[in-house]
C-alpha cells in the first residue's frame, strides 16, 4: 500500500505496516509518555523521536535551558456568545485529561507553564461562529497550556492562529463530549525566527467527530505532534495538514492516532510544499490499532511536492495492528518534485512560466484548502501560497 | 497564410567534453495547411529539431533563424511561442502532479485565446474532443499524464492539438509506442486537424507505419543533423523498401 516515486535526491519515504503483538509505535519513544521533565533524558539527535530535528534551532527547550521570559506572547481570545472562557491555575483537573507529554519538551511545556487557558463550550450548545484565539510572539520564550473543551453534542470551530516571534513550548488539549463535534484550525503563519513545539491531544468521545486542520507556513523550526486517542466506540478523527516549506525552514508533523476503542474512524491527509536550499519538511503518521479496537477504519496520507532543488522530505507512516477485525487500513506516502520538464511542458502550451508554478501549487492543495470551510481561512491560505511562489521567483 | 521557416539551423547541447553540435544547417518552410514528415534514424538529430522550435532550454542555438510569420521566434519564451500559434506534441509528455486535466486544458486555452472560453461552449468542446479520440470522460478529472499509459498520453497531446488550434503543430514520434488501434485514433485526430486546412504540419516519426494513415505532402529524410533528402509521399515508398542505410553510411547528399 505505501508508494514512492519521483524522489528528489536525498529524501527519503517509507513506510511500514506491522503486526505485533507488542506496539513498536510505543515503544519507538525513548520514555514512557510522562508529565515530568525529569523522566525524559535530554536529546542527544540520534533517538527515533528526535532523528529529524536540529536541536541546535530549538533555543534550549529540549535541555532545559530555555528560560521563560515574562509576557512573550499574547492570546486574545474572541468567542461568541455562551463560550467560557478561564484562565486557570496548574491543579485545575481538566489539565492533562486529553493526553501525556511523549516527549522532554512536551514534558518541559508542562513542567514549566504557571496559568492555562480553558475554552469551555457547554453541553448541546451550538456555535454558529467559529472561536478565534490569536497567539501573537512578542519576542521571548514561553511555555503555555490551553484546553478546549466542548460538552456533550456540543458543536464548534475554533481557529488559533499563530503569529509574531517567540519561543513556543506548549500543549493543547481537545476534549470532546459523547457525540461532540470540534473542528480546530491551527495556522502557524510565524515570523521566520520563531521557535514552536507543541503537543496536540484530542481525547475523542462516543460518537464525536473530531477535524483538525494544520496549516503551517512560518517560523525556523515548528514541530507539532497532533495525537488522538478515543473515549469510547463510534469516534471519529480527520486529521488534515497543509504546509508551504521554505528556504532554511524545519517544518515537523508527527501525528499519532491510537486506535484504542472499536469502531472509530481516522483519516489523516498531510500536503506540502517545499522550496530553498535546506527547507526541511517532516510527517511522522503513527497509527496503532489496539487489539480491542474491533471495526477500526483507517487511512493516512503524505503528499509532498518539491519546487527546487535543495529542499529535502523525510515521510514515515507507520501502521500497526493488533487485531484483524477492522474495516480498513492504508497509508501512503509520495514525494514528487515540480522541474525543468513540468515547467517547459506547461510553457509549451502557452502558460506563463509564475502561472504554471502557481497552478501546480495551488492544484496540488486544492482538495485540502477545500476541507477547511471557512472562507477567510482558505483565502488567506491560497494569498499566502501565492506570496510564497512570487518570493521564490 | 501562417508560413515556418527554418534557415541554416545550428544547435547544441552540453556534453561531457564540451558543446556537441546535434543541427548541422536545417534549412525548412512549413506552410499552414501542408503536412510535412521528417523521418530519419534513432539519433539523427529529429528530436532536437522539434525540440530547439519550442524552446527547451537544454538545447543552444548557435546560428541560423526560425521565424513565424517574419516573426523571430528564438527570440520568444517558451509560452510566448505557443501563444504565437507554436505546438509540440511530445514523444515523453510530463506528468504534472496536483494539475487535473481540465485545468490543465481550460488553463492553456484561456492563455494561448487571451481569454477564459465561455464556460458553457467549453464544456461541450472538450467533451466533443475527447469522444471523437474515443477518450472516457473520467480522464478530465486525472492529473495531467499521472499514470496514463502510453495511448492516454498520445490521445492527451492530440487533444490539445484539436483544442489549441495552432498555425503549426510538430509531432515528435507521436506514433512510437502505440498498438494499432491507438495510432489510428491518433492519426484521425491530427487528419481532422489537417482537414480544418489552418494548421501546418510536421510530423517527425521513425517508422512508415503511420503513413499510412496520414499522407503527407512532403517527405524529408533527416540524417546526421540535416536534411539529406526532401520529396514527395513516394519518398516514404522508398524509405519502407530500403530503410535509411544509404543516409547512415556516408553517403548523405544535400
Amino acid at each position: 500500500m505505501a508508494e514512492a516515486q519521483n524522489i528528489p535526491a536525498g529524501s527519503t519515504t517509507a513506510g511500514s505496516i506491522a503486526v505485533a503483538a507488542e506496539s513498536t509505535v510505543a515503544t519507538r519513544m525513548s520514555a514512557p509518555p510522562s508529565f515530568d521533565v525529569a523522566d525524559f533524558p535530554v536529546p542527544h539527535g540520534r533517538e527515533e523521536e528526535w532523528r529529524f530535528t536540529p536541536l541546535e534551532r530549538l533555543a534550549g527547550l529540549h535541555d532545559g535551558t530555555a528560560v521563560a521570559t515574562g509576557s512573550a506572547i499574547k492570546v486574545a481570545i474572541d468567542a461568541p456568545e455562551g463560550v467560557i472562557i478561564e484562565t486557570v491555575g496548574r491543579d485545575d483537573a481538566r489539565l492533562g485529561r486529553a493526553g501525556t507529554p511523549v516527549d522532554r519538551v512536551a514534558a518541559q511545556a508542562y513542567s514549566s507553564f504557571e496559568t492555562a487557558s480553558v475554552v469551555t463550550v457547554p453541553k448541546e450548545t451550538v456555535l454558529t461562529e467559529p472561536v478565534r484565539i490569536a497567539v501573537h510572539g512578542e519576542g521571548g520564550t514561553a511555555y503555555a497550556h490551553q484546553v478546549i473543551e466542548l460538552g456533550a453534542f456540543a458543536e464548534a470551530v475554533v481557529v488559533i492562529d499563530h503569529t509574531g516571534d517567540a519561543v513556543l513550548a506548549s500543549n493543547v488539549d481537545y476534549l470532546l463530549g459523547d457525540g461532540a463535534k470540534l473542528t480546530v484550525v491551527s495556522v502557524q503563519d510565524w515570523d521566520e525566527k520563531a521557535v514552536h513545539v507543541s503537543q496536540h491531544n484530542a481525547l475523542v468521545g462516543r460518537d464525536a467527530s473530531f477535524k483538525s486542520i494544520v496549516v503551517t507556513f512560518g517560523g525556523d523550526v515548528v514541530r507539532l505532534h497532533p495525537r488522538v486517542s478515543y473515549a469510547g466506540p463510534g469516534g471519529e478523527a480527520e486529521l488534515f495538514g497543509l504546509y508551504f516549506t521554505d528556504q532554511g525552514q524545519h517544518q515537523e508533523h508527527r501525528l499519532m492516532v491510537d486506535h484504542n476503542a472499536p469502531h472509530c474512524r481516522s483519516n489523516a491527509a498531510y500536503k506540502g510544499a517545499l522550496q530553498g536550499q535546506d527547507a526541511h519538511a517532516v510527517w511522522i503518521g503513527d497509527v496503532l490499532i489496539e487489539a480491542t479496537a474491533e471495526g477500526t477504519d483507517t487511512y493516512e496520507m503524505n503528499r509532498n511536492l518539491v519546487l527546487t532543488d535543495g529542499a529535502r522530505v523525510d515521510s514515515v507512516p507507520n501502521l500497526e495492528i493488533e487485531t484483524g477485525e477492522i474495516v480498513g487500513a492504508g497509508h501512503a506516502s509520495a514525494t514528487g518534485r515540480f522541474d525543468d520538464e513540468q515547467l517547459f511542458y506547461l510553457q509549451s502550451r502557452g502558460i506563463p512560466a509564475d502561472e504554471a508554478r502557481r497552478l501546480v501549487v495551488r492544484g496540488f492543495f486544492a482538495e485540502l484548502v477545500q476541507k477547511i470551510s471557512l472562507p477567510d481561512v482558505e483565502e488567506r491560505l491560497l494569498a499566502k501560497i501565492d506570496a510564497e511562489l512570487e518570493a521564490s521567483v | 497564410m501562417a508560413t515556418l521557416e527554418i534557415r541554416d539551423l545550428h544547435v547544441s547541447v552540453e556534453a561531457e567534453n564540451g558543446p556537441r553540435e546535434i543541427l548541422k544547417g536545417v534549412d525548412l518552410t512549413v506552410k499552414q495547411g501542408e503536412t510535412h514528415a521528417i523521418m530519419g534514424p534513432n539519433g539523427s538529430g529529429k528530436s532536437t529539431l522539434a525540440y530547439s522550435i519550442a524552446g527547451h532550454p537544454k538545447y543552444t542555438i548557435t546560428s541560423g533563424t526560425v521565424t513565424l510569420d517574419g516573426e523571430n521566434v528564438l527570440e520568444m519564451t517558451v509560452d510566448e511561442r505557443a501563444r504565437a500559434g507554436m505546438f509540440l506534441a511530445m514523444q515523453y509528455p510530463v506528468e504534472v502532479p496536483g494539475v487535473s486535466v481540465s485545468n490543465f486544458l481550460r488553463t492553456s486555452a484561456t492563455a494561448i485565446r487571451g481569454e477564459a472560453p465561455k464556460l458553457r461552449t467549453w464544456v461541450k468542446e472538450v467533451k466533443s474532443a475527447m469522444e471523437k479520440l474515443q477518450m472516457d470522460p473520467a480522464f478530465a478529472e486525472r492529473n495531467v499524464n499521472e499514470g496514463f499509459s502510453g495511448g492516454e498520453k498520445k490521445r492527451h497531446e492530440i487533444l490539445q492539438l484539436e483544442l489549441l488550434k495552432p498555425k503549426i503543430a510538430i509531432l515528435d514520434e507521436t506514433d512510437s509506442g502505440l498498438d494499432v488501434d491507438a495510432l489510428r485514433q491518433v492519426a484521425e485526430g491530427v487528419n481532422r486537424v489537417h482537414g480544418t486546412g489552418e494548421v501546418g504540419t510536421l510530423l517527425i516519426t521513425h517508422y512508415t507505419r503511420i503513413l499510412r494513415y496520414i499522407k503527407p505532402d512532403f517527405v524529408h529524410v533527416f540524417a546526421n543533423g540535416r536534411i539529406a533528402e526532401s520529396g514527395g509521399a513516394e519518398l516514404a515508398d522508398k524509405l519502407e523498401a530500403e530503410g535509411y542505410e544509404a543516409y547512415t553510411k556516408g553517403g548523405v547528399s544535400a
